[in-house]
């Protein structure tokens, strides 16, 4: 019981920091075609950076809510330099897109390498959620019951800017038909640096808030581009349908623990193209 | 310009003497060329920075000699991988025409380089700890002053066991060799004195979050752990997290001092064993601690200390061959013969596979005693002396058996 208990909760946890990673990966792809091979990256310069604002390396310390928000802007404001220095030129062109984020996700995690060295930086919980909640048996760790909640705050934070802003109304116009869009007056260009500044933010800030729970260390990149890729291609709320088949998978079929996860993504990619949930693509 | 006859007699006699000068003469003033094979890119570089912290600091203390001979020092970053090690092996070999290879880090990369080293005749002094090659497979070529990947175990094995009294031990490490020769050895010691492991664990060498594995662990007494690199942290996190209390055992990797600075309260209890301590107080330890300190400002653990001391066996090795490194059977043979009391981790000689023999410590993880400005520390409660990699086995008996594997020793009933 104990066993099932705490892993359906670690499931929507770990669904949960998919969701807040593969939200801005989503939106980048929707909206610009970009396959961002540097997802990963931010999630990792975002720990490393909210760990070091928070550790008080340089001279003062942040809490822990300010360190992540602080780095998610940090990233944010790199990532929109780097789209419009360099993928701004490539507009269109998706292998050359694909080849220069990866190049750049290479040198991000050798920089990275460079400034905090190959030890892993382990992330302490918040001021006050370290403890356990109690149900039946199971100890759940309040902190992974917070980052539920966090997830479920951005899912709704995105849902009303998509939906009922205007700034939501242009990236939406954008994604159905960025042509269209720029007839109508909208400056697409300016709103494809917002939303990738936007997404890699999201992505940075996913890195702090999942620092408790994953630490940071080097290859972490590397270790979460393939779950985002995953939960983008499964599309809707991919993002939890992941997290409970991460760990499941994990517990109840170690032996295939990527052939369980990566199962789903062909499956969808062949059968479905348009996503799960999505609609007919015109 | 006219050249008389005698004159250019005389000189051309100089210059073949000079030719054919014993190569004795020559070695004496030439370069030592050791070649450094590390990893200083990707996820295996926090041990590979290490590595490399390890043989500057030798290469410091004793400004830049070996053996009476002056040292050029080139090191190559494998990137952790079998055919980057490979490739990394050629050039030092070939074009940089090293006498001596310390490194790699890893087994798999040992296992790519080790035919290539034999055939170039290259000594090679290695970290990784991939058993066979000093056991049923040995390489004439290779010799290894750290431990094979269950020689640290046996004797946990053998405290959890007799110490700890456990009767029943939940194993989970990586799934890879080294996790599986790591896991083999403490079995097939846990069960020599009683114990029974219950079942065993491999997650994949990436997994960023262990909670799956850790809800498993149940209907034991305690816990074994093999994690490498920065798996340990994320492993005892996630355990801690989960709200267990079994006690938790582990290798050299595991509770490696270089990861003290990097644990929380979660590795409070965490007992390892290890063939380096940093809490040895011998002046062979100060030494090289004091050293690391003040040449990269960083606390060292089982990595740099690994190399420091292949560096020291390579020193003692030119000096016990006269300082001559070409003929490289002479110079292996001498290296073989190297036995040393003062280094890091206390005495240390070879066995006729090339294989160290020396102590394991076994420590406790906890506050009580820590230095540098660390928090945590390890402090050792009990030391096993002359550590073979057969333990307490004959060496007969010992390599009658297959290789540690992931299904050897098998799980029995318990």
């Amino acid at each position: 019981m104990t066993f099932w208990v705490l892993l359906t909760v670690n499931s929507v946890t770990f669904g949960g920091l998919l969701f807040l990673l593969s939200a801005g990966f989503s939106l980048i792809f929707g909206l610009m075609r970009i396959p961002n091979l540097t997802h990963g990256s931010m999630f990792m310069a975002g720990a490393y950076l909210g760990a070091t604002l928070l550790a008080g390396q340089l001279g003062f310390s942040l809490n822990f809510w300010l360190a992540a928000v602080v780095a998610a802007l940090a990233v944010a404001a790199l990532s929109a330099l780097m789209e419009r220095v360099l993928l701004r030129r490539l507009a269109g062109q998706q292998l050359a897109q694909v080849l220069v984020t990866l190049g750049v996700s290479l040198m991000v995690a050798d920089i990275c390498l460079m400034v905090w060295g190959g030890d892993p930086i382990s992330v302490d919980n918040p001021p006050g959620l370290g403890g356990f909640v109690r149900i039946g048996a199971a100890a759940l760790p309040l902190y992974r019951m917070a980052v539920i909640v966090i997830a479920a705050v951005f899912a709704i934070g995105l849902w009303l800017m998509l939906e009922r802003t205007r700034l939501g109304a242009m990236i939406r116009a954008g994604v159905d038909d960025p042509d269209m869009a720029r007839v109508v007056g909208i400056r697409v260009s300016r709103l494809f640096t917002i939303v990738f500044a936007l997404g890699a933010g999201l992505a940075a800030f996913a890195g702090m808030i999942g620092g408790p729970i994953l630490s940071v260390y080097p290859g972490l990149d590397q270790d979460m581009l393939p779950l985002a890729l995953v939960v983008v291609i499964l599309g809707g709320t991919g993002s939890i349908i992941i997290g409970f088949i991460y760990n499941f998978g994990q517990a109840l079929l170690p032996e295939l623990a990527y052939f369980v996860l990566f199962l789903p993504m062909v499956l969808v990619l062949v059968l479905r193209p348009q996503g799960l949930f999505g609609g007919q693509v015109l | 310009m006219r050249i008389h006859r005698r004159a250019l007699l005389k000189g051309a006699a100089a210059a073949g003497l000079a030719v054919a000068a014993p190569a004795v003469l020559r070695a004496q003033g030439a370069l030592f060329r050791l070649g450094l094979l590390t990893v200083k890119s990707g996820p295996l570089a926090q041990g590979g920075i290490q590595m490399e912290q390890g043989a500057l600091t030798f290469l410091k203390e004793r400004n830049y000699m070996m053996g009476g001979r002056k040292v050029d020092f080139v090191s190559a970053d494998t990137g952790g991988n079998p055919a980057g090690a490979k490739t990394k092996a050629q050039e030092l070999v070939e074009r940089d025409k090293v006498d001596v290879i310390v490194g790699p880090l890893a087994a798999f990369e040992l296992y790519a380089i080790s035919d290539y080293v034999r055939e170039q005749r290259m000594p090679t002094l290695s970290l990784a700890a991939a058993d066979n090659l000093t056991q049923r497979q040995p390489n004439p070529f290779l010799l290894r002053a750290s431990a094979t990947s269950s020689q640290s175990m046996h004797p946990i094995g053998h405290y959890a066991a007799t110490e700890l009294k456990l009767k029943r031990a939940f194993c989970i490490t990586e799934d890879f060799a080294f996790g599986y020769e790591q896991m083999g050895g403490f079995q097939a010691a846990f069960q020599k004195d009683g114990g029974c492991v219950v079942n065993k664990l491999w997650p994949p060498l990436s997994t960023p979050d262990y909670t799956p594995y850790v809800a498993q662990i149940a209907d034991c007494d305690g816990v074994c752990q093999g994690f490498a690199g920065s798996n340990p942290l994320r492993f005892m996190k996630a355990y801690a997290s989960a709200g267990l209390k079994y006690p938790v055992v582990t290798g050299s990797t595991g509770g490696d001092d270089a990861l003290l600075k990097s644990y929380g309260e979660e590795a409070i209890g965490l007992i390892s064993c290890s063939p380096y301590t940093l809490d040895l107080e011998t002046d062979g330890n100060k030494r090289f601690v004091d050293g690391i300190m003040k040449n990269h400002n960083t606390i060292p653990g089982f990595y740099a200390a690994g190399i420091y001391i292949n560096c020291q066996v390579v020193d003692a090795g030119l000096k016990a061959a006269n300082g001559q490194s070409e003929d490289k059977e002479k110079f292996m043979a001498a290296l073989k013969t190297v036995s040393l009391t003062d280094t890091p981790r206390g005495p240390i000689k070879f066995d006729h596979l090339g294989n160290v023999v020396g102590t394991s410590y076994v420590r406790r993880c906890g506050t009580e005693g820590a230095k540098y400005g660390l928090k945590l520390w390890n402090k050792t409660i009990k030391t096993y002396e002359n550590v073979s990699q057969f333990w307490t086995w004959p060496e007969q008996e010992f390599l009658a058996h297959p290789v540690y594997s992931r299904d050897y020793p098998p799980l029995t009933k318990c």
